[in-house]
């Protein structure tokens, strides 16, 4: 048996293996640097596995050998593909980065916990996204959210905040897993199966109140985990109070994860002849796409502190993505798709610029960064330029977005959702700008708690906050691996969602 | 020779040599200064040699690659793009070299920061310029705006960041909320956003009913830089820069970037033929009209010189829209050579102003009586500057004001050509009185101490107060090439005509 052979399960393998190992090593750097081996070994693999689907297709992988769908079966198509290089590239990035950070803002005696749980709740976004097995996305769901609450609550050394909004996280998320997993249950009762791809064959002609009710409450579970407004009340606390690092690894996965959830339960389990999902996107995920867009975005405009409105802007942004996937044409789900992509590379970005300045001034309200240009000339450009392609400025992957999404809307006949993409947008504009201005042409208070004289970041935090930038501007003047792929994903995936096979 | 294909590439990408340059030179000031005028004498050099080739019929272009699938940076060539190309090098090498006397001159702070934001500015102008297609046009026009802000906001006090936000503001606002919007569905109408000679829209006139006309106003307001009234705050405001900046917007590069991308989506988006049939443009044509009048009505009781000058640019450019929508030939050539004429008076006018700064350090008109004695080139070319744009012969802004009036008489719209003389009338007004007050009138009796100027009639030979040779020989040049552009109004006439058509 060769290792190629089961290159699909490695990336949850390697690191599920890995992570208790963490527990057992001494606290300082050593936890620090196997978890970023185990996050370079799963980018690896993920990088093979979307090469291989990329040349010769679908993979499906079963769990010992059993065979689908019985067993449980790793079923890995472009988009799914896609998803796993996202989350695992994304974690090499950022746990290479999380070191200084978190030695600031967590105990010590606590970092191999931390990077243990850290490690788990990337096997968990892996997980989610690599099953074809509606009950193990459960199970994985439940993996990745019981490491987040954790990890959050190690924000408790230094914001008490925290604490609460752990809790208050737990309580959603669990209600959303619940949700969900009632939602599966009525799914498993109108079919007799969970592979998913199994459930699309038996789901086909069916219409009944079982179906419906199911469907109903796997989309507000996994509603709830993406925080598709109004259900996101647990994201702009949690957010704000997690340790820095932890922030800019969930804000770049954890929500992408749940809208890859969401799409592979509309186009390739549902299908477009299922009349109660078509209602959905016109009454349902539509209005509530667009209302999150602005709502979201008007009250980032108004926040104090830097994270929060940061937060605010992600539940904003998902709204772009919801908007993409309800047009339920082939450019719609293109759109959501490198949109999921780069919103995760814009976000990963800035929300490390903050760790950057909350590692030397020790806060995340707006007030500390006053005049940062220049004391932290290299933190403050990776903010502004990240922050322009949040706004949309050509030559970041933020305009590339927005050309997809505008393109959708127009080629769907939706223009007026053209204009309010742009419209929204523009909101975007006064929040970067309004800190953007802050960090470059004014002054702090020089009586103020911020007066100080301080020093650029480590090099071993610009360094993965730079790549991450300079992603932002690679992706954002070549699109064949975001664009390309996403194109290709999304023509699979309506050909499945209109009654075809895969 | 290099080949232009080539040419119009670097022609982009020596600006951002030139950046790199001044960045690492940002010790020793001489050599600094040195890699800016190097970068503008080649920069002019290429552009230069891309309007020959275009001159001799040839469409030069260069593809960079393909952003998104169908959608490439690409550059080509066309008699309006490299007309614009020349002059804003042209000018920008002039203003260059006038910059550098006057930032010398008033020990302004940060002056690498300045060159450097200069350098992507030029650059970015010379990529709308060359655009092949709105794709690219966006991408360079973003840019432009993004490089200028730093310049905008110079001097750092609550009065420039303010002008900065409403600059940002105004040009973002309009940039993402209407153009972008325009683009993609011009994209998603036609599959393309290539720029074609007849209009890439002529064909799908008849699917799009009243979207042509919708389409067309989110272009002529999304274009923030044209100054199209309402869209026109950013420019009065962006005036607490200093004034190679404001020469730089006004004459140089911004303003004309979007009066240059008004013309081009008129011409080769629309098809003048298209607008002229169904009319789509008339109601544009209007608002053009109102912008001029009204402009020139705000500038005349400006006693700030620089805020004068900036509503009269205001007014003056709406003209270009104006010859644009007119929807004849005549009309889009009275556009595109008004784009030439203006570009060389208003720099002249704007250098002068700072002239005047530098050496007395006055901004209000009111405070320039006299001066003329004491300054008599700074005024002279400011004379000179000033006929032209008023459009009086012998100087070359009387050309388009005669190509306007006769696609006004073509389009059988009389009343724009009333409009166009009560305009010129409006000009003599605000802009010759203020030469006058330099020559002929006694200096105001300043509080304390003794006012600049000279009393009595005659200019003071002997006791000249000019500012530094830099600040005064840029204007004169200027003042000059609008002189000669008169009569060299015809090769440029001709090298213009293919975009409509060829006209004799």
């Amino acid at each position: 048996m060769s290792l190629s052979a089961q290159l699909p399960v490695l990336p949850i393998v390697i690191p599920l293996l890995m992570a208790p190992i963490t527990l057992l090593l001494p606290k300082g750097r050593a936890p620090w640097a196997w978890a970023v081996l185990c996050s370079w070994l799963a980018f690896a693999a993920s990088v093979a596995i979307i090469n291989n689907v990329y040349e010769f297709g679908v993979i499906s992988y079963h769990l010992g050998d059993w065979a689908p769908p019985l067993g449980i079966e790793y079923r890995i198509d472009l988009m799914n593909a896609l998803v796993l290089v996202l989350v695992s590239g994304i974690a090499a990035v950022v746990f290479p980065f999380a070191y200084e950070s978190v030695k600031s803002e967590i105990d010590e005696r606590q970092s191999p916990y931390f990077y243990g749980a850290l490690l788990i709740c990337m096997v968990g976004l892996l997980g989610v996204t690599i099953t074809g097995d509606a009950f193990n996305i459960f199970v994985f769901l439940e993996i990745s959210s019981l490491s987040a609450y954790a990890l959050i609550s190690m924000g408790g050394r230094r914001d008490r905040r925290a604490l609460t909004s752990a809790f208050n996280y737990l309580i959603m998320g669990t209600i959303g897993a619940s949700f969900f997993v009632i939602g599966v249950g009525l799914l498993y009762q109108a079919t007799g199966t969970l592979n998913m791809a199994d459930l699309h064959a038996k789901l086909a002609g069916q219409d009944n109140r079982v179906v419906q009710s199911g469907f109903a409450f796997i989309v507000v579970g996994i509603g709830l985990k993406l925080a598709m407004f109004p259900l996101h009340l647990w994201l702009p606390n949690a957010y704000t109070y997690a340790p820095s690092a932890v922030t800019a690894f969930m804000a770049a996965t954890a929500t992408k994860v749940a809208v890859y959830v969401l799409i592979r339960f509309f186009y390739t389990v549902f299908g477009f002849d299922f009349a109660f999902e078509v209602a959905a996107f016109t009454y349902v995920i539509l209005p509530l796409g667009i209302a999150g867009m602005f709502i979201a975005s008007l009250v980032a405009v108004f926040q104090e502190d830097v994270k929060r409105m940061l937060a605010y802007s992600s539940v904003a942004q998902i709204g772009y993505m919801l908007l993409g996937l309800s047009f339920a044409t082939t450019a719609g789900l293109t759109a959501a798709l490198v949109h999921m992509f780069n919103h995760a590379l814009m976000k990963g970005a800035l929300f490390m610029a903050v760790a950057c300045v909350v590692l030397r001034t020790g806060s995340h309200s707006c007030h500390a960064f006053a005049g940062l240009a220049k004391r932290m000339p290299y933190t403050t450009w990776a903010f502004v330029l990240s922050g322009l392609s949040l706004i949309g400025v050509p030559l970041t992957v933020g305009f590339v977005s927005k050309w997809y999404l505008l393109q959708a809307s127009f080629a769907a006949g939706h223009w007026y959702a053209g204009f309010l993409i742009v419209l929204s947008s523009l909101i975007a504009v006064v929040y970067v700008g309004r800190i953007a201005e802050l960090m470059i042409l004014r002054e702090p208070d020089p009586d103020g708690p911020y007066a100080l004289a301080r020093k650029e970041a480590p090099l071993s935090m610009l360094i993965p906050m730079w790549v991450l930038v300079i992603a932002n501007v690679y992706f954002g003047i070549r699109t064949e691996l975001t664009g390309g792929v996403a194109e290709r994903a999304a023509t699979a995936l309506m050909t499945m969602a209109s009654g075809g096979a895969q | 020779m290099i080949s232009p294909g080539i040419a119009i590439a670097a022609s982009v990408l020596v600006p951002l040599v030139g950046f790199l340059a001044i960045w690492l030179f940002d010790k020793s000031p001489n050599i600094r200064e040195a890699a800016t005028l190097t970068t503008g004498w080649l920069l002019l050099l290429l552009t230069v040699t891309v309007f020959l080739a275009v001159g001799e019929g040839a469409r030069p272009g260069y593809e960079v690659f393909d952003v998104i699938e169908g959608l490439p940076i690409a550059f080509r060539a066309e008699p309006l793009g490299a007309m614009f190309a020349v002059i804003a090098s042209g000018l920008w090498l002039i203003n260059s070299i006038y910059s550098i006397g006057y930032m010398r001159g008033g020990k302004e702070s940060h002056q690498t920061r300045f060159y450097m934001s200069f350098a992507v500015a030029i650059s970015a102008a010379i990529g709308v310029a060359y655009a092949a297609n709105l794709f690219t046009l966006f991408i360079f026009y973003e840019v432009l705006t993004l490089s200028t802000f730093p310049l905008v906001t110079h001097k750092g006090t609550d009065e420039a960041r303010l002008g900065g936000r409403v600059y940002l503001g105004v040009l973002m606002a309009t940039s993402i909320g209407l153009l972008l919007p325009a683009i993609v569905w011009t994209y998603a109408i036609t599959g393309t956003t290539d720029f074609a000679l007849g209009g890439i829209l002529a064909t799908h006139v008849d699917e799009m009913g009243l979207i042509l006309p919708f389409l067309l106003g989110l272009y002529a307001f999304g274009i923030g830089k044209a100054a199209l009234m309402p869209m026109h705050p950013w420019l009065p405001n962006a005036m607490v820069a200093p004034t190679p900046v404001s020469a730089f917007l006004h004459a140089v590069a911004v303003v004309k970037a979007g009066v240059f991308s008004i013309l081009k989506v008129a011409v080769y988006i629309f098809g003048i033929d298209v607008l002229k049939e169904t009319g789509a443009s008339t109601p544009f044509m209007w608002i053009a009209a109102i912008s001029i009048l009204l402009a020139s009505a705000i500038a005349m009781h400006k006693d700030n010189l620089k805020a004068r000058l900036a509503y009269s640019t205001v007014s003056q450019l709406s003209y270009v829209t104006l010859g644009a929508m007119l929807a004849t030939s005549m009309g889009v050539m009275g556009g595109a050579t008004q784009i030439a004429a203006h570009a060389l008076g208003k720099m002249t006018l704007f250098m002068c102003a700072g002239a005047v700064y530098v050496a007395h350090h006055k901004t209000l008109i009111s405070e320039m009586r006299g001066l003329g004695r004491v300054m008599p080139f700074t005024f002279g070319a400011f004379f000179l500057g000033a006929m032209s744009i008023i459009g009086l012969p012998p100087m070359s802004g009387s050309w388009p004001k005669f190509l306007l009036m006769l696609g006004a008489a073509d389009a059988q719209q009389l009343a724009i050509i009333a409009v166009l003389m009560i305009s010129s009338v409006m000009n003599v007004i605000y802009l010759l009185a203020i030469p006058v007050q330099a020559f002929y009138m006694d200096p105001a009796p300043a509080e304390g101490g003794k006012a600049p100027g000279a009393k009595g009639a005659a200019i003071a030979w002997g006791h000249l107060q000019e500012a530094p040779f830099l600040c005064i020989l840029p204007p004169i040049l200027t003042a000059l090439g609008a002189f000669i552009l008169f009569f060299t109004m015809d090769p440029l006439y001709q090298y213009l005509a293919p975009i409509v058509g060829g006209v004799g």
